[in-house]
């Protein structure tokens, strides 16, 4: 682990991510870093100057993990000299957590910290949803996927406007993005309509996104409906009782028909009915509130609402699976595995390997990551940093200009 | 004292926008206080206003404690408004406009010093004197209104014809545009979304590129946005400003004491432990204290806390507290949880849940004294989650799953599933503080609560906690006879 640290973490860009330029400003100075050490031991409000101070207190302390609070108005390690009135949260990126668990009610591949490459595509579809969501109705440019190590994924916006966010705006945010509501005990999760009026046009937008997931995934692959548990969850979420008792008779003789055979049974009901009318209008509604109940993103709303809530720093280990943190990309997230992607084991090897040859020719060795699996990963986070720094840049040559 | 709030005027000079541009000193009757007064005003005065304007306002947040919909709110308020405080639109000539309006804008400016001295205060004032402004809004003429908003600028953007041709069918499925609406000629203005989060949470209106398009109907919010975010802002203002003031010995205590009455003017919260009375609890009563006693909220969390062994984090948050409220001191809930939590390992449990367990009594972290959440909170905050089972039964679960939970809860102390009709029908209008008084009327029925009753002189039910109070006390109260309420004392039989 401390040779993780100390050979291929990269602070540099972390740093930058952070930072948005080169000197560091209050972004990083007065940023809280949270250390779990080893046997649940766990610091808060630390902060430090640099990366190279970073860099120094994590090699020291051999941490499990690491996370990243806000920017305060105070240096966080500060905390105990200052007021509690002046030391508050001020900025922080809007983050995102989505985790398989939300999905345990409906998929059937696996359960609880399990996953595999079948669900993963829950999380996929989600991705593709709030990113073109975030990017399209909010504006936000800067976005940061990152894989969480097991059997999540992390959203961390940086545009300056997104880290400006009050809780009470994050919370509206949240409430714009937030489908799936309703305890254990609640059926329908998805209400999201004023009366039988349509859809409003950002979850349109979703939905007709969704419409393939839900046949392709829940139909076919987690074949959702084929257990008589399944069929009935599906049922109570029919408002039309004729129409439930139908199927329910049906289904029961030949309780083995299929998901895609059970939702055309479903659809044909539907069409039966004489078109115009309100029944079929609220069956149809209903059927695309399935659509979202099954594959719209679950998101963890709580990591979002406020400013002051941790998240895992990314290209951490997952103390459980050993794999990296690393980011992901959306537009490819269709093709991204995670049982591919590199642990803290197999880098290390890579290392050693590397190092016997360097050394057999001689040469220095200052970016050790260079040459490891990893390498893909920095230069995508890399990227990113570059984007955010040209912002800033820019930002900064407007005010000069104006004044 | 002048001096100094001349100083204070001074600050917020450069912002005023109020175009003079009628004969009229105050020519709108809405107000946003942007300019504060800069006459002579006497002490009396001073105080006079500021005393008519707090009752106004204490009858606001009053209002709020007893959770009345905004209908009935403004209801009182205008009436209240009539009592102390009138304000007339300027098409009445005969009333003195502006030197009701000038009253208006004195208590308000008064109000403000009084009430900028804590972040406690400060929330408080911002909420009712928005409530306050928003009736007034309502209430306010058409026209009048329309003059209103372009004497100021708020810093919209009015979506010109060709881009709402480009975006028409999504504005007509975010936010229609109704027959009475086009009479406004059904115009929508674009602002940041970030100035109207409460549309935004709610879905009402288009997104875009980071801007929303606000219908002209929803426009208040933008302006009740505005008016929270500048009273907000001024009176951090004044917070800074008033130490510095050079003062005499005339103007503190009244400030003094006016924020006092603000302070006494709420109802009692359930926010202190009720031990002393009934004596304490401990872990092994709960249960069976829950079967008699608790509301179906709280049965709920201890049946899913027996069943599961567990409780997520809001459901611990909720019960916990309840049960701290309820007169289970600390010791007794440590070893309640330790108990109740049988599948956890001893070192996890001291190292996870016993830390939670002593925040809730204000034994870490920043030793807050929570209060139990009220049904309020409860109803409207942090929404349970898909594996959740906080929040309040009679909102969160499906009918089905709710009926078939009542009987099996409370089918013991006399519901049958005769009552269950009238209950979900009035859980499917919404009101679901009158379905959980209903069921404590029919459960409670044998102690001789009648129905309409509620928890005692008509009230219904606002807090779960004030539930199994006033169940414990029916015990009692039946226990020792008619040996109650001679002096107010409740003596165990």
């Amino acid at each position: 682990m401390l040779a993780f640290y100390r050979r291929l973490y990269p602070f540099r860009s972390i740093f930058g991510w952070l930072n948005h330029e080169h000197a560091p400003t209050k972004l990083f100075t007065h940023r809280e870093f949270a250390f779990t050490l080893q046997g649940d031991i766990y610091l808060r409000y630390n902060s430090f100057n640099t990366a190279e101070d970073l860099k120094k207190q994590v090699c020291q302390l051999n941490p499990t993990r690491f996370e990243i609070g806000p920017i305060y108005s105070a240096r966080p390690r500060d905390k105990k000299t200052v007021r509690p009135t002046a030391f508050t949260p001020l900025l922080r990126e809007l983050v995102f957590d989505i985790d398989m668990t939300d999905y345990d009610t409906i998929r059937t591949c696996c359960s609880g910290a399990d996953i595999c490459a079948r669900c993963w595509v829950f999380i996929s579809a989600a991705v593709r949803v709030i990113d073109e969501g975030i990017r399209e109705q909010f504006g936000y440019k800067h976005l940061l996927w990152v894989y969480s190590g097991r059997r999540g994924i992390h959203l961390w916006i940086s545009d300056k406007e997104a880290m400006e966010l009050t809780d009470e705006q994050r919370r509206a945010l949240v409430g714009w993005m937030m489908v799936i509501q309703g305890g254990k005990e609640m059926h329908k999760k998805v209400n999201v309509r004023i009366g039988s009026r349509p859809l409003p046009p950002s979850l349109q937008m979703s939905l007709s996104n969704l419409v393939d997931v839900f046949g392709d995934l829940i139909l076919e692959d987690q074949d959702c409906f084929r257990s008589r548990e399944g069929w009935e969850a599906l049922l109570h979420l029919i408002p039309d009782n004729n129409v439930v008792e139908t199927l329910r008779k049906q289904w029961e003789k030949d309780p083995d028909r299929s998901s895609s055979d059970k939702w055309g049974d479903l659809k044909s009901q539907v069409s039966a009915l004489v078109k115009g009318t309100p029944k079929r209008a609220a069956l149809k509604a209903a059927m695309e509130d399935i659509i979202l109940q099954y594959t719209y993103p679950r998101l963890d709303a709580e990591v979002s609402k406020h400013r002051n809530h941790l998240l895992k720093a990314p290209f951490c280990i997952h103390p459980k699976t050993g794999r990296v943190c690393v980011p992901v990309d959306p537009k490819n997230i269709d093709n991204f595995k995670p049982e591919h992607v590199p642990t803290v084991g197999q880098l290390l090897r890579e290392l050693d390997e590397v190092t016997a040859t360097v050394q057999a020719e001689g040469a220095e060795h200052h970016s050790d990551w260079e040459k490891t699996s990893l390498k893909p990963y920095i230069d995508m986070l890399d990227a990113h940093v570059m984007a955010l720094m040209e912002e800033t840049r820019r930002a900064k040559r407007k005010t000069d200009m104006s004044w | 004292m002048f001096s100094a709030r001349e100083r204070y005027s001074d600050v917020k000079e450069s912002k005023g926008q109020v175009e003079q541009h009628s004969h009229l000193k105050y020519p709108h009757r809405l107000n946003f206080y942007d300019i504060p007064p800069v006459e002579d005003i006497t002490i009396e005065e001073f105080e006079t206003c500021a005393i008519d304007r707090l009752r106004v306002l204490a009858e606001i947040e009053s209002s709020f404690a007893r959770n009345r919909p905004y209908d009935e709110l403004k209801t009182i308020t205008l009436a209240q408004c009539q009592k102390h405080l009138p304000l007339h639109s300027s098409s009445a000539h005969t009333m003195d406009l502006d030197s009701e309006r000038r009253r208006d804008h004195i208590g308000h400016f008064v109000l403000r010093l009084a009430f900028c001295r804590s972040e406690e205060l400060r929330r408080r004032f911002v909420k009712a004197e928005s409530a306050l402004f928003r009736t007034r809004y309502d209430s306010d003429d058409h026209t009048e209104r329309g003059e209103f908003l372009n004497s100021r600028d708020f810093g919209w953007i009015k979506v010109q014809d060709d881009e709402r041709d480009l975006y028409r069918e999504e504005l007509a499925a975010a936010a229609p545009i109704t027959k009475e609406a086009n009479a406004d000629g059904g115009n929508y203005y674009k602002v940041k979304w970030t100035r109207v989060p409460d549309l935004v949470e709610k879905r009402r209106v288009f997104l875009k590129g980071g801007y929303a398009y606000v219908p002209s109907r929803e426009q208040f919010s933008i302006v009740f946005q505005e008016f929270q975010m500048t009273l907000n802002k001024a009176l951090e203002m004044t917070a800074k400003a008033l130490p510095r003031l050079d003062e005499d010995t005339r103007i503190v205590p009244i400030l003094n004491n006016l924020s006092q009455g603000f302070l006494a003017g709420v109802s009692s919260e359930w926010s202190t432990a009720s031990a002393a009375e009934g004596g304490g609890i401990t872990a092994d009563m709960v249960e069976d204290l829950a079967r008699r006693h608790f509301p179906a909220c709280m049965r709920n969390l201890q049946e899913t806390l027996r069943r599961d062994r567990h409780l997520k984090h809001f459901g611990r948050w909720q019960y916990g507290l309840f049960l701290k409220v309820l007169g289970l001191p600390i010791e007794e809930a440590i070893a309640f949880w330790r108990k109740s939590f049988s599948n956890i390992q001893e070192d996890k449990f001291n190292k996870e849940y016993k830390y939670n367990i002593r925040h809730l009594y204000g034994l870490e972290g920043k030793r807050a004294n929570y209060p139990a959440k009220s049904c309020t909170q409860i109803l409207t905050a942090d929404q349970p989650g898909s594996s959740d089972s906080h929040g309040c039964p009679y909102r969160h679960f499906s009918p089905d799953n709710l009926q078939t939970a009542l009987l099996s809860m409370y089918s013991s102390q006399g519901l049958t599933a005769a009552d269950l009709p009238e209950i979900m029908s009035t859980v499917k209008a919404g009101h679901y503080h009158v379905a959980c008084t209903r069921v404590f009327e029919i459960t409670h029925a044998t102690r001789g609560v009648k129905k309409g009753e509620g928890v005692g002189d008509g009230e219904s039910v606002t807090h779960p906690n004030q539930y199994a109070a006033r169940s414990r006390e029916l015990e009692r109260g039946k226990a020792t006879a008619v040996k109650v309420e001679a002096d107010g004392d409740v003596v165990m039989g």
